[in-house]
């Protein structure tokens, strides 16, 4: 039985594994997301200013909840729009 | 102890004065009832995502507030909304995370601040590590025989001017050389080098010129004649 060092590939059989997705609220500790920060919000928002999925941004769901609400507040005071076309 | 933060957008067309006393009032009446403020924080003039009562840019106040229970949030926000200099406004209730968050932004520690901070801390230690980098003293590689190696050698031992080097003795050189690296600087000669420093320490250019264009023929190569040839 061969082991697994005399098996060669012609190449690299971890081709094609995805990058891992991960909540990086979890990963770097922060509890907190500011409402007032919308450069930091603007990562989570797409083109037209909707709030991305979770599935797109990798959050935890607790996390996306508190993105979200703190994205609408940003909305409320005018700091991000509701609706358009230019955010990116 | 509940911690608020009201963050409330005022009218920019208002003279300075009353813009600023708008937020006075409201810091006023939050200490007549008996809050701490923790903060009052002037965002300044922002272009606003949206028009606002057909404004498009407004003054932004964040004042955070520590009271004993929330019975002054109701009247506040009642005020708030009565007063036409006021656009829009927003009360929000902290956790002790936001309390935190608030905090080491006030201090620097995080967000913005953070990275200029950062960043200006890696320019100071660029700059120190250039002004090391810099020829401090006299120049010694411009005395035959001494190269860069033997030059930065001499400095981190404390010979860093032609005067120092021309008080030494050949001898005395050729020993402190050894005792910095001795499989290095075993090569050196350093028999003429006081007497060059002595030229160059007076200032004699000339005449350390026209000696060292015969040194440059007569003496043993080493590894650091390269640096002769730079002169």
């Amino acid at each position: 039985m061969a082991s697994r060092d005399d098996i060669k590939f012609l190449s690299n059989p971890n081709i094609g594994s995805k990058r891992q997705k991960y909540c990086r609220f979890k990963k770097f500790g922060i509890k907190h997301i500011d409402y007032k920060d919308s450069d930091f919000l603007v990562q989570f928002v797409n083109g037209q200013g909707k709030v991305l999925p979770r599935r797109i941004t990798g959050n935890s769901l607790k996390y996306q909840r508190k993105v979200s609400t703190a994205v609408k507040r940003a909305r409320h005071l005018a700091l991000l729009p509701y609706v358009t076309d230019l955010l990116k | 102890m509940r911690n608020y933060e009201v963050t409330f957008i005022v009218d920019p067309v208002l003279t300075g004065d009353e813009i600023k006393g708008t937020a006075q009032t409201y810091v006023d009446r939050l200490q007549s009832e008996g809050c701490k403020i923790v903060a009052v924080d002037e965002m300044g003039l922002r272009q606003l995502a949206y028009p606002i009562n057909r404004r498009t840019t407004g003054i932004y106040y964040c004042i955070e507030f520590e009271t004993e229970n929330g019975v002054v949030v109701d009247p506040m926000e009642l005020s708030l909304r009565r007063d036409e200099r006021i656009m829009r406004f927003l009360t929000v209730k902290l956790d002790k995370f936001g309390v935190e968050y608030n905090k080491n932004k006030r201090e620097g520690v995080i967000g913005k601040a953070k990275r200029t901070k950062m960043r200006e801390q890696q320019e100071a230690a660029q700059k120190k590590a250039q002004k090391a980098n810099q020829p401090h003293g006299d120049n010694l590689k411009r005395i035959e025989g001494i190269g860069p190696k033997v030059s930065e050698a001499l400095k981190g031992y404390g010979i860093s001017t032609f005067a120092m080097l021309a008080a030494k003795t050949p001898e005395r050189i050729k020993e402190i050389l050894l005792e910095i690296d001795a499989d290095r600087f075993q090569n050196q000669d350093p028999t003429t080098w006081s007497k060059q420093a002595e030229l160059a320490a007076a200032g004699d250019w000339d005449k350390l010129k026209a000696w060292q264009e015969d040194l440059k023929g007569g003496r043993v190569a080493s590894s650091q004649s390269g640096s002769g040839e730079e002169e």
